[in-house]
């Protein structure tokens, strides 16, 4: 891949930014993005209300110009909930992503550059954690580390170090077949320098896909938790445990769950146009296609 | 696929399920406190039925013994008891089992006809406006928060419209909630579908039968759609993971009695045996269906073979 990316005229690297908007959905999704950071960043200014005092308004009182979006069952005004919301969402997706990508990338390179018995062994404790369905992995881990936020946020990010860990493994292998890598360790190179200096840079572009396709749905999986109970908890203006609150009395009052959910959908929505996009300029295979 | 190469397959299902189950009794020595008082929740007891107790759930003997005492309890099914009910772990999954069984099938079922449509549909012309509409709508679908969708669903066809019931256990019941776990599986499905189908349409015996002078809907069916279904088809095993995880957020929607809202109930009630069974049992299932799925495609496409 590297000789194929040295090898590609300039203006590729140059208009980046512009292939990546160069789709409409890419920019929607761009639009939303910022708009949700923007949100997160200056909540306090942009939330007419605290997220946390009650009675501000009459008890699931309807969407008014007062307060845009409603009011939830303690009388608390759900606009300034969801902005603050946004706090959450990327946040904890960025964090669980990272948690498997670091961890995951790690072990895939070392089990795959270590070869051998450490291969093999390696590989079979990766297919085998595989056999977890993530979120039953995800809920154990829950299970063990308590229920919260934080500890919902690693058991996301754990639970996605498999997968992780045998992308990376399996683009390692291919590469340390690679004669660059032999020329490197005639020159004398020392592992840790060719693990970071010769293989690292070569496989950051499939890290970079596969961290950004992950990423809607590790907000998504997040969020889930939540709902479940098993991540934030009340009164935290997590989208997620939002609408686990607002799900018993929905009936008579369904904007304390519209919006949470359409705010957590949007998010979602926009971080996986990008991502499309995104590896849809980074994998040949994929720019092909469409 | 030969009667050996099957039996290997079978077998092969053993050092996972050991891996997977001794990482599941690993998790469980993690968990802080001592597991008498969990199972008391506090409640004053005299040392005499503390030892009684830890007797009865076998953490007095050595870890190497309590280790092979549950892989082989978990072989022949046997989780021990409920710390909040008192009864069988494996009798609450066996009563369980089923309602969820018929709600990832209905998942299942909804989620195929979806996603295989969607994806023939955007595959045959990609790139026109009917491929970016079919795909925009699959990319919806992977994005929906599917308790999200399931609550919107309630109010509008349940409560308001009263088309179908909100509760019950007759198969109008089922109807949203198949939708609810279906919905996120045909966007994954979907995408797959159009990413085959664009491959076999370019393949030189689709060539020749438009050259026969066929119609297209004749060519798709009869030529392009089989060759096409394979590797959607076998990511089904995959799918299973996204099923279970799908039911598990529907049960709790829609207060459905299953596998999924007994898993997130012990876990809020810290019941380790129920949360310990239930993942063992879960993980035996996705491993076995993995296997089985495996061998079928072998038999099924001569060109896989071991």
């Amino acid at each position: 891949m590297s000789d194929a990316a040295a090898a590609a005229p300039m203006p590729r690297r140059v208009s980046f930014v512009s292939r990546l908007l160069g789709a409409p959905g890419a920019v929607l999704g761009t639009v939303v993005i910022v708009t949700v950071l923007g949100l997160a960043a200056f909540a306090p200014y942009l939330a007419p209300y605290d997220w946390n005092a009650t009675s501000q308004c009459r008890r699931l009182a309807p969407m008014s110009a007062e307060n845009w979006f409603g009011c939830d069952l303690f009388g608390r005004d759900v606009f300034s909930r969801v902005i603050y919301g946004a706090r959450f969402s990327l946040a904890m997706g960025l964090t669980t992503v990272a948690i498997s990508l670091v961890f995951g990338g790690l072990l895939g390179i070392v089990i795959a550059y270590g070869g051998g018995r450490v291969d093999r062994i390696g590989a079979r404790v990766i297919d085998a954690m595989l056999c977890f369905p993530p979120i039953i992995l995800a809920i154990l881990i829950v299970a063990v580390l308590g229920v919260g936020l934080v500890n919902a946020a690693l058991a996301v990010g754990i639970s996605g170090i498999p997968r992780f860990a045998r992308i990376t493994r399996a683009a390692t292998l291919t590469l340390v077949a690679r004669d660059f890598v032999e020329a490197a360790r005639a020159t004398g190179a020392g592992h840790v320098r060719i693990v970071l200096r010769h293989l690292l840079p070569n496989l950051a572009p499939i890290l970079i896909v596969i961290a950004t396709l992950d990423l809607g749905s590790a907000v998504l999986f997040t969020a889930t938790l939540s709902f479940l109970g098993l991540g934030a908890q009340p009164p935290t203006p997590e989208w997620g445990a939002m609408l686990n609150a607002g799900r018993e009395y929905v009936r008579y009052a369904p904007w304390t769950m519209i919006f949470p959910g359409l705010a957590l959908f949007l998010t979602v929505m926009s971080v996986n146009l990008v991502g499309d996009r995104l590896s849809m300029i980074l994998d040949p295979r994929q720019r092909d296609r469409s | 696929m030969s009667a050996r190469a099957i039996l290997g397959r079978l077998l092969s299902v053993i050092p996972t399920l050991l891996i997977v189950w001794t990482v599941v009794f690993g998790a469980m020595r993690l968990v802080p406190g001592d597991p008498v008082m969990l199972m008391l929740q506090g409640t004053p007891i005299s040392e005499s039925a503390m030892e009684a107790a830890r007797a009865k759930l076998g953490v007095d003997r050595p870890i190497i013994v309590q280790y092979v005492s549950f892989i082989a309890n978990a072989a022949v099914g046997d989780f021990g008891e409920s710390f909040r009910s008192r009864q069988p772990v494996t009798r609450l999954i066996a009563a369980e089992f089923p309602k969820t069984l018929e709600l990832a099938l209905g998942g299942f079922v909804v989620g195929l006809v979806l996603g295989l449509t969607l994806g023939v549909i955007a595959g045959v012309r990609p790139n026109g406006w009917v491929d970016t509409l079919c795909m925009t709508a699959a990319l919806v679908g992977l994005s929906l928060p599917s308790f999200w969708i399931g609550m919107i669903m309630i109010q509008v066809f349940a409560t308001q419209l009263g088309w179908v019931p909100v509760l019950g256990s007759g198969w109008d019941a089922l109807i949203l909630p198949s939708i609810t776990v279906g919905l996120f599986l045909a966007g994954g499905l979907a995408r797959l579908t159009r990413n085959s189908i664009i491959d076999v349409m370019g393949q030189d015996y689709i060539r020749t039968a438009r050259a026969k002078g066929l119609s297209t809907v004749r060519v798709v069916a009869k030529h392009a759609m089989r060759n096409a279904m394979i590797p959607p088809l076998t990511l089904l095993g995959i799918q299973f993971a996204l099923l279970i995880g799908g039911a598990v957020v529907t049960e709790t929607v829609f207060a459905r009695p299953g596998i999924g809202k007994l898993l997130v109930q012990a876990v809020l009630e810290k019941d380790f045996p129920v949360v310990q069974g239930i993942v063992v049992m879960t993980t035996a299932v996705y491993v076995l269906i993995n296997v089985l799925i495996d061998i079928a495609y072998g038999i099924i496409d001569p060109r896989v073979q071991e």
